[in-house]
């Protein structure tokens, strides 16, 4: 029913658990209950306060640069983008998966990722948010934002890029909202679970929802729409970013190659993303029934072709240069290949790339605890390859470093740096463990239809 | 439009007042009655022309001088000088790293200290390729990477040939300093470093000051001396020459001591622009370090200082 064939996979997508699948027996009333969303327990309660300091420390960084200028940054006149900027890119990587999971895969009618398309969305939601926060914090004069609209020009990459965040970020809110009317429907009814305040909420938010196979029609025509146009948008806000580098001339960014790399990178650190928040919502709120191992396998597979992929276009950006070793180049991938920032290159190569790639090619390597790990070095990885990619390149001008404080010869981020950069991401946890809190991570109502059509 | 329109009358009513202010003559100091709250009239009075073209009198006590004169407009700025195409010509051969150039630069720019406009780097191509010194301003290309990239047309190409900032606009993005590939663009990280008097003033884009926080800096060219008919800080400030300057439609050069056919001069001496391979179409041409006037020696900053002086 459910054959996708994975091009590079040897193995065939037979499962023995398969038919059990169809015969678990879940009542609509079990499968509502399951997956309806609950109160934090005390672990969740540590969880979200730790993320609350930590977002607050970014926010009394961000009011010390607000008021000192950039000054307490590291970034000086050489390395004038630093971890905001990489941070942002690893962001807009990040969010892409939304239109992965929801999009692509419900074009390409493969339902086993329909439980994980939630997950998905808020992800792209919140880390899109967060892109665009940490973008306004890298600004020297943000009060000036407004400026873009009163004296923006098309011709700048950073009009394309602005366009394109907004358009997706609209686009994402809505492919999370439709799917949300009929669970809000059910939600609605069970007020003394959900409290007072909460009801309101799914009211204002969804009550217009009667669930009439009208409804149901320009729903389902909507989110095709949706569907549709979010696949080239979402290609084009990472293409855009990574045109923000590929458009200027430095070495390390003068690449014909950065559109595809980036996307690529971008698919392979949200897919992976989606496997770590599948693993812990799955153990947190024991979705055992719903997240099963068959979807760990299947994204397993999903992972390791991508990060195959964004190998392939890793080899392409650094060796090719290097075969030729231009002048300009040859600083920059010295520094990189064995210079001060090889430790880092290499991480990133080996643990965001390589060794994930062993450990998930292998079936043992795919069931949940292994493939967590492998996941979390895939994510790991991906922020600090988007650090290399935007710093190393801006301590290679093509005129000598000279006449300037020896600040400016270095970069590490300062604290502030560091603080505002983990209280964004600290932020994009919030907003993902709060929509978790109120809505059902797992859609409700698709996995009663699913389960009917199984059975 | 209307906005033009009123400044432009603006101008023009208050630069009356002032020169008439400057003619009268008024025991009191003029400077010091700023508020005009306690002024107490004279008696005498004096006649003006109104913007309206009509002849008024008013008592003398009225008047008020304005210290500095508004500066042009900002789309005038914008605009650039009609009919003009700076270009500079820096020659290599003369340079002996004085740095004349770069403080007197930083010195009426009031540049943030330990930044730059003009840098006099060190340079050598190969191993054993001769070192010499090298200035670098702005290059003010004519296919300008940064203006390409400013997202809100906060740094523009002019006419004239100029790059400049609008400092009152910049969002601070820093795309510009990126894409540049001279490393020109210098950002006020920080509050800049300036004289009250001159933190008082608006920011005007031909002056390039006051630096704003959080925004972006460079070399400009000078404009507002050239509006004057006066050369660029650096060109002037040079004791050995280095800096020519001129408009390429005059074809003609000149570094205050001495004029050049701007076109002959590139052709004799085998002139040259930075990173020709980029496309960027610099309005800076250097000349080879060839006879050079003196040898390369480090250690000889700001060693003129004093014969400068004399001379001046």
């Amino acid at each position: 029913m459910e054959n996708i064939s994975l091009p590079g996979m040897i193995q065939e997508d037979v499962y023995p658990e398969l038919p059990k699948r169809s015969a678990t027996a879940l009542t609509p009333a079990q499968i509502t209950s399951d997956l309806l969303p609950q109160k934090f327990g005390r672990r969740g309660m540590i969880w979200t306060g730790i993320l609350i300091i930590i977002s607050l420390i970014g926010a009394f960084a961000y009011y010390r640069q607000l008021r000192y200028g950039l000054v307490v940054t590291s970034m000086r006149d050489y390395v004038s983008w630093g971890i905001y900027i990489s941070n942002f890119v690893f962001f807009v990587a990040i969010s892409l998966v939304g239109s992965l999971i929801t999009a692509i895969l419900r074009l390409a009618n493969v339902h086993w990722a329909t439980p994980l398309t939630r997950i998905a969305e808020i992800i792209a939601v919140s880390a899109i948010v967060f892109a665009s926060l940490i973008i306004i914090v890298d600004m020297g004069r943000p009060e000036r934002f407004m400026n873009l609209v009163l004296h923006g020009r098309m011709q700048s990459p950073i009009m394309w890029d602005v366009i394109v965040i907004c358009t997706y970020f609209f686009i994402s809110l809505l492919l999370l909202y439709f799917p949300l009317l009929p669970d809000l429907k059910i939600l609605i009814g069970f007020k003394e679970k959900s409290g007072k305040a909460l009801n309101k909420l799914y009211r204002f938010q969804g009550s217009f929802w009667k669930g009439t196979p009208a409804q149901f029609r320009i729903s389902e025509r909507a989110i095709n729409i949706l569907c549709i146009i979010i696949v080239p948008v979402a290609f084009s806000i990472h293409t855009v970013t990574s045109w923000l580098f590929a458009t200027t001339y430095r070495p390390g960014w003068d690449s014909t190659n950065f559109g595809a790399y980036f996307i690529s990178g971008a698919f392979l650190v949200g897919a992976g993303a989606v496997v770590v928040a599948m693993y812990i919502f799955r153990r947190y709120y024991q979705l055992e029934k719903y997240i099963r191992e068959e979807h760990f396998d299947k994204m397993g597979k999903v992972v390791v072709l991508l990060a195959l992929l964004y190998l392939y276009f890793n080899i392409n950006e650094y060796l090719v240069p290097a075969f030729k070793m231009k002048k300009p180049e040859e600083a920059h991938l010295t520094q990189l290949f064995s210079g001060e920032s090889a430790p880092l290159f290499w991480f990133a190569i080996l643990v965001g790339m390589i060794i994930p790639i062993i450990i998930m090619l292998f079936k043992k390597g795919r069931k949940p605890l292994p493939i967590f790990i492998a996941a979390v070095m895939v994510v790991v990885g991906a922020w600090f390859k988007r650090y290399l990619i935007v710093t190393p390149t801006l301590l290679h001008p093509f005129l000598p470093m000279q006449e300037v404080p020896e600040s400016y010869h270095h970069y590490f981020p300062s604290w502030e740096e560091w603080a505002i950069a983990m209280g964004s991401l600290a932020g994009t946890l919030l907003v993902i463990t709060f929509f978790a809190r109120i809505y059902p991570i797992i859609p409700i109502h698709e996995t009663i239809k699913e389960n009917e059509t199984a059975v | 439009m209307t906005n033009d329109n009123t400044s432009r009358r603006k101008f023009l009513a208050t630069g009356l007042l002032a020169t008439a202010a400057l003619s009268c003559t008024s025991k009191k100091n003029p400077f010091d009655n700023y508020a005009g709250s306690d002024v107490k009239p004279t008696g005498k009075t004096v006649k003006l022309l109104s913007v309206d073209g009509e002849i008024i009198e008013m008592d003398e006590a009225f008047l008020k001088p304005v210290p500095d004169l508004p500066p042009i407009t900002n789309s005038e700025e914008r605009k650039g000088i009609e009919g003009k195409k700076f270009v500079m010509v820096i020659d290599l051969s003369r340079c002996k790293n004085v740095k004349a150039c770069q403080s007197a630069c930083n010195h009426m720019h009031q540049v943030h200290p330990g930044q730059n406009w003009i840098k006099v780097l060190e340079m050598q191509d190969a191993e054993h390729t001769a070192p010499y010194w090298e200035p670098t301003t702005c290059m003010h290309c004519d296919e300008p990477p940064c203006v390409k990239v400013c997202p809100v047309d906060a740094t523009f190409k002019r006419q004239d040939g100029i790059v400049l900032i609008d400092s009152d606009r910049c969002i601070g993005c820093r795309f510009c300093m990126a894409a540049c590939p001279y490393s020109t663009r210098v950002f006020n990280w920080e509050e800049p470093v300036i004289t009250k008097e001159l933190a008082s003033h608006d920011y005007s884009c031909e002056t390039s000051t006051p630096q704003i926080k959080g925004t972006v800096g460079k070399c400009d060219f000078c404009p507002d001396m050239t509006r004057k008919g006066e050369l660029p800080h650096c060109v002037s400030a040079c004791p050995n020459g280095v800096f020519m300057f001129g408009d390429e439609n005059e074809d003609s050069v000149t570094n205050g001591a001495e004029t050049f056919r701007f076109s002959e001069l590139i052709k004799d001496k085998s002139g040259y622009r930075l990173m020709e391979d980029l496309g960027t179409k610099p309005r800076v041409y250097y000349l080879p370090p060839v006879n050079r006037s003196f040898p390369f020696e480090s250690g000889l900053e700001n060693e003129n200082e004093v014969d400068k002086k004399n001379t001046k």
